[in-house]
């Protein structure tokens, strides 16, 4: 009998990152469906979005795995997740989790005033963050939501010389300090790799030893 | 609708509104839709006017700012305004306070009470917290904004030093917002955690989180924060001179 693939519903800001996972690590048994990152800048439409889509698919799959950390809801997203009998990825948001936890805490202790940014977010500054904040119409706003950070630090999943021109340009445009961390995946493909591989012998996973 | 209809609404529309014709009831409403637009000019200048007509500052404050405010915060809350319209209102109800705030001083009126108010260490974020801070002064407190990054050091200074009724903090990050609890917890360990009513918010925190650390109350937004900083320190008030 042929086995019910298993589904990850997953924040649209991870599908490029997930489906290079999916690819590396073999996982022709897992389908991804996401839900719009734009919906970061309004988490609290983020659970009922997740449980609709849940609840969706169901009955269509073995297992569901929620690719979204806190992401801001609050622990909404903890509470469905428990309610729906489901997993999710560990952690507070995006950045702590691509950065890894001790990477994460190590940079924002360094300097509090730091603003983060991921392949994704480099890729779709203008639209998530520049004309979101309303900094294209309203450019005086900058430093009010800005005016308290020092740095801006890209967390890169990829190398890729194009977007470190964009992540310093998007530096310039917030009047901010720059620097690079190349991070890979992090937390991100050891939680998928847990979840679907098994991981190897000798294989250390920070989140298990968190 | 035909063409020339439309081409007069559109004429009306645009119609330049002189405030200084419209009655006091009209001006109040002018001035809530002007706040609603981030217009701080105009609230600069109705702030003004009514001050003219021999309006009290507290009325021009709680009829014109905090109500015009209130409407902000309720259509930010159920997701029809933005962050961005929401820090241009208060830019333009700053523009109103500023004026406002000398008068409000010389009338003599006592404060409801006084707050001191700071985002907790590690954390700088403080668009929120500084929400809070101007509708509590709208609310009638007096209000000791401490800033970003503040370490229970800090805090405590500032408890000392201004004796409030009520510690705010703010927080809007999931690693900082524990630090809230190693304030709290100093206050019981030196005996002051009832000297003071605690309230929190910020992005990642709920009620939960409020009543586990021992906070007093956990404050969805800038307007609920100004409305259970008065119910409970008029609590308070009224079982002290009981």
């Amino acid at each position: 009998m042929r086995t019910k693939p298993t589904l990850v519903i997953a924040c649209g800001a991870l599908a490029r990152e997930i489906n290079q996972l999916k690819k590396i690590n073999g996982w022709g048994h897992l389908e991804l469906t996401c839900i719009d990152a734009a919906l970061h800048n309004r988490p609290e439409q983020i659970p009922g979005q997740l449980r609709a889509r849940i609840r969706e698919n169901r009955d269509r799959y073995d297992e569901i795995y929620i690719a979204y950390a806190d992401c801001g809801t609050r622990g909404e997203i903890d509470r469905i997740v428990a309610e729906e009998g489901v997993e999710r990825l560990p952690g507070a948001h995006c950045y702590q989790f691509l950065a890894g936890a001790d990477l994460f805490a190590r940079l924002s202790s360094d300097e509090p005033g730091t603003f983060y940014l991921t392949d994704f977010l480099v890729r779709h500054f203008k639209r998530l963050v520049f004309r979101a904040l309303g900094l294209d119409r309203h450019p005086e706003l900058r430093d009010a939501y800005f005016g308290n950070y020092r740095r801006l630090v890209y967390l890169s999943q990829t190398a890729d010389e194009d977007l470190v021109q964009a992540a310093q340009e998007a530096a310039d445009v917030l009047g901010l300090e720059f620097e690079q961390v190349h991070t890979a995946y992090g937390d991100l493909e050891q939680s998928l790799r847990r979840k679907f591989s098994g991981l190897r012998d000798g294989e250390k996973d920070d989140y298990l030893l968190a | 609708m035909n063409e020339d209809l439309v081409q007069v609404e559109n004429l009306e529309e645009e119609e330049e509104i002189i405030l200084t014709d419209l009655p006091d009831a009209e001006l109040v409403e002018q001035m809530h839709d002007d706040l609603y637009d981030g217009l701080r000019e105009e609230i600069v200048e109705g702030t003004t006017i009514l001050l003219e007509r021999g309006w009290s500052a507290e009325k021009v404050l709680n009829d014109a700012l905090v109500g015009g405010m209130k409407i902000v915060g309720i259509d930010f809350r159920d997701g029809i305004l933005f962050v961005p319209e929401v820090l241009l209102a208060a830019n333009a109800m700053k523009g109103g306070m500023e004026i406002l705030r000398p008068l409000l001083a010389e009338t003599g009126v006592k404060p409801i009470g006084k707050m001191v108010i700071g985002t907790v260490k590690g954390d700088i974020h403080d668009i929120g917290k500084n929400l809070v801070a101007m509708m509590m002064e709208g609310a009638g407190f007096e209000v000791i904004n401490i800033g970003i990054n503040n370490s229970v050091e800090d805090y405590l200074a500032a408890l000392e030093e201004h004796n409030p009724d009520i510690l705010g903090m703010s927080a809007l990050l999931t690693t900082t917002m524990p630090y809230m609890k190693v304030v709290i917890d100093e206050l019981v360990a030196r005996g002051i955690r009832n000297d003071y009513i605690v309230l929190v918010g910020g992005a990642p925190l709920n009620e939960e989180f409020g009543a586990a650390i021992g906070a007093d109350a956990y404050c969805r937004d800038a307007a609920q924060a100004a409305v259970t900083g008065t119910k409970l320190v008029q609590e308070r008030q009224t079982a002290a001179s009981a």
